[in-house]
């Protein structure tokens, strides 16, 4: 059986659906609360993830829809967020 | 009068994440019965309202800032961590909770639900927005629902009145509890308390229905366009530049009855009274100055309607999505676009919207660029300088260069603000990470009933100025204006002899090199009060000064007689950079507890439009 590896949520392709595995809780250059700020707001491990929106310039920020909600995050928030995706991504 | 007016009625607290629908279902539960306020000792706004039940029973009701959690990150959240667990000292902890939830978002709302069982608070859920879930397919069972979560659950629908009925009666039903003798304990979640209430969630959605997450929605399809990379900063340019257009061509028509009706009732007191001191304070005092400022209620109206249905369709936090680059590469982040938007209408609530920024120096940044935004209030000036020196013509294809130049001032604040966040960040200790984190809710048409209850309480706003502060101003201004008399045998106008003549003359040495009259410059100093009444103020100046009988007379061609082009531009300059009214000042004092940054802000911004006055006066004399 293929078991499908995590990538880091920007890596996801837009559109693509995948599921939340971890959020890390801090990141060493980030705020500490970052990681239990996103869990608070949704982002917990199993839910459904898939990317909405991305900017132009470094194309950030991301729009993200998590379950139900969609929220837009700056790059390194989105980079506490490691997701799998359901089909296997195209390289 | 009788006993049960006297005992004091329950209090109802209204909870709920952002964007579930919590304000529109407080707007019908109280209709127009709401006061708006603060919490004591912070600026964040406290709106409570009241109903009378069937049964003849008075309930008040607390609307609740959103929030995500009750372990508190933002003032909002704080507010409403501490009201609830009675923390909060001078707020009665309520005595009953309405959870307001979003049937089609029940997956992050549930949360909250879990969170203030914990509480062990009397509770109901409302369950809002059922309408828009039916029509996405998602079917709850709210009576199931309520089994589940182990407390009553009412169907609400947001916008519909029929729903609220429903939740009136369950209060009505529900007799309140005596008065709590002990508060509400709380502990701090942890994370993994967080992914058990998830889990939970998830459970109950399995078993009620409405565990469906959506494919593409409306919103996603909406999305597409107005999020688009390239797209979407046109579109958002194009917003604003016909609400900013409206603001000019709508608002033409009721400014004019207003004027007309102005110098009319001034026509009918100029007959009914002798003459007299009273007579002339009456005329030329109070109607002149409060006249000549109501008569921009109309655009004040007109840009607010935009800002709320802007806000109410979901549309804003796009914008902010938009510019969260731009934001940030001056420093901001793009949470700081509300607060921004909300100071082109008034500085002061755009200063007390910063409480949503997590980042106090990002915080700090956003509420010292705030009044750069042009606020409604320079609005009279712009509209009074453009409408007697801007010719009203078309240009490339139908735009009206009045509309373009009122545009380009608009541009001119917002460029000078992004230029001081970039000094004020490059003066700051690095970076560091700010949060962004902003929920983007589903778009829905805005509701009448919340654009109404909001326009009607932001012109009672302005209005309530118009009669306090302005008035006032208007009677100190005139008394300056007219005391003392002018000797026996003066030639010149009378104003020139009294204090306000004195003090002009003095203020007039300063400003000349900006080209100002002392016209002018005696109507600045009341302007620093609040920005409008500087219109009012050159009414009186004016009126007072002219020798002749033409009191009535509007100032529009008087100052395009006796002013330069250079000193009307000049005058434009001074008023983007312009010092800000003394209200605006005592609120940063009061937001940043601290006399240092109002005082640093009434400098710089003193010096920005001295230096940009006097360089738009020198260029445009050179040139002319």
């Amino acid at each position: 059986m293929l078991v499908s590896k995590d990538i880091p949520l920007m890596e996801l392709a837009p559109g693509a659906s995948a599921r939340v595995v971890s959020v890390s809780g801090a990141d060493s250059k980030g705020p500490a609360d970052v990681g239990h700020r996103l869990a608070e707001l949704g982002f917990l491990p199993g839910e459904a993830v898939r990317i909405v929106a991305r900017g132009l310039l470094a194309r950030a920020p991301i729009a993200v829809r998590i379950g139900t909600g969609t929220f837009a995050l700056r790059l390194f928030e989105a980079a506490c967020i490691r997701v799998c995706p359901e089909q296997p991504q195209l390289p | 009068m009788d006993a049960a007016t006297s005992a004091p009625s329950p209090l109802i607290a209204l909870v709920g994440n952002p964007n579930c629908g919590k304000t529109a279902l407080f707007n019908i539960l109280t209709g127009s019965r709401q006061k708006v306020a603060n919490y004591a000792g912070v600026t964040v706004e406290r709106k409570e309202g009241s109903l009378l039940t069937p049964s003849g029973l008075r309930i008040r009701i607390l609307d609740l800032p959103g929030a995500y959690s009750l372990d508190p990150l933002t003032p909002d959240e704080q507010v409403t961590a501490d009201v609830l667990l009675g923390r909060r000292s001078g707020e009665t902890a309520p005595d009953f909770v309405v959870c307001v939830t979003d049937a089609t978002n029940l997956r992050q709302n549930l949360r909250l639900v879990l969170s203030l069982k914990r509480l062990g608070l009397p509770m109901v859920v409302a369950l809002n927005m059922t309408d828009i879930a039916r029509r996405k397919g998602i079917v709850i069972d709210a009576e199931r629902l309520g089994v589940e979560l182990g407390v009553p659950v009412v169907e609400t629908v947001g916008v519909k009145t029929a729903g609220v009925r429903a939740l009136i009666k369950v209060l009505d039903a529900t007799a309140m509890p005596e008065r709590r003798t002990r508060n509400a304990v709380w502990q701090p979640l942890t994370r993994s308390a967080i992914e058990h209430d998830q889990a939970e969630v998830r459970r109950i959605l399995g078993v009620v229905g409405g565990d469906r997450l959506d494919g593409v929605t409306f919103s996603d399809r909406l999305d597409a366009l107005v999020l688009h990379p390239v797209l979407g900063p046109v579109i958002l340019a194009v917003i604003l530049f016909l609400v900013f257009q409206a603001v000019f061509a709508w608002a033409q028509a009721p400014m004019d009855e207003i004027k007309l009706g102005v110098a009319a009732f001034g026509n009918w007191l100029g007959a009914a009274l002798p003459t007299s001191l009273l007579k002339d304070l009456a005329i030329n005092g109070i109607l002149a100055g409060v006249g000549s400022v109501l008569v921009f209620l109309p655009q004040i109206i007109i840009l607010f309607f935009f800002i709320l249905i802007l806000e109410d369709s979901g549309y804003l936090p796009r914008a902010a999505f938009l510019l969260d680059r731009v934001m940030g590469s001056v420093g901001l982040s793009g949470r700081a676009f509300i607060p921004l938007l909300s100071s082109f209408a008034c500085a002061i609530p755009g200063i007390m919207a910063t409480r949503t920024i997590q980042n106090p120096r990002d915080r700090l940044t956003t509420i010292m660029i705030a009044p750069l935004m042009t606020c409604s209030a320079r609005l009279p000036v712009y509209a009074l300088i453009i409408a007697a020196f801007i010719p009203r013509r078309s240009v490339w294809g139908g735009l009206e260069l009045q509309g373009v130049v009122l545009f380009a001032l608009y541009i001119a604040g917002i460029v000078s603000a992004m230029a001081v966040a970039f000094v004020l960040k490059r003066r700051g200790k690095g970076g560091g990470f700010q949060a962004l984190m902003l929920e983007l809710p589903a778009y829905h048409w805005p509701n009448l009933r919340n654009l109404g209850i909001g326009l009607w309480q932001r012109v009672e706003i302005f209005m309530s100025r118009v009669g306090t502060i302005i008035l006032a101003l208007m009677v100190i201004l005139w008394a300056l204006s007219s005391f003392p008399a002018p000797p026996p045998g003066a030639t010149g106008p009378a104003i020139q002899y009294s204090i306000a003549g004195h003090l002009g003359a003095w203020l007039a040495v300063l400003f000349k090199p900006i080209g100002f009259n002392w016209q002018i410059s005696i109507a600045l100093v009341p302007g620093l009060a609040a920005r409008e009444v500087a219109v009012g103020a050159l009414g009186t100046v004016y009126a007072l000064s002219a020798t002749g009988n033409d009191i009535s007379s509007a100032l529009t061609p008087l100052i395009t007689q006796s002013w330069s082009l250079p000193t009307a531009l000049s005058l434009l300059a001074w008023y983007v950079f312009a010092p800000q009214c003394l209200s605006t000042l005592a609120t940063v004092k009061r937001e940043t507890n601290s006399w240092r940054y109002p005082i640093i802000m009434a400098a710089y911004l003193f010096a920005m439009a001295y230096v940009g006055s006097w360089i738009t006066f020198r260029v445009a004399t050179a040139l002319s």
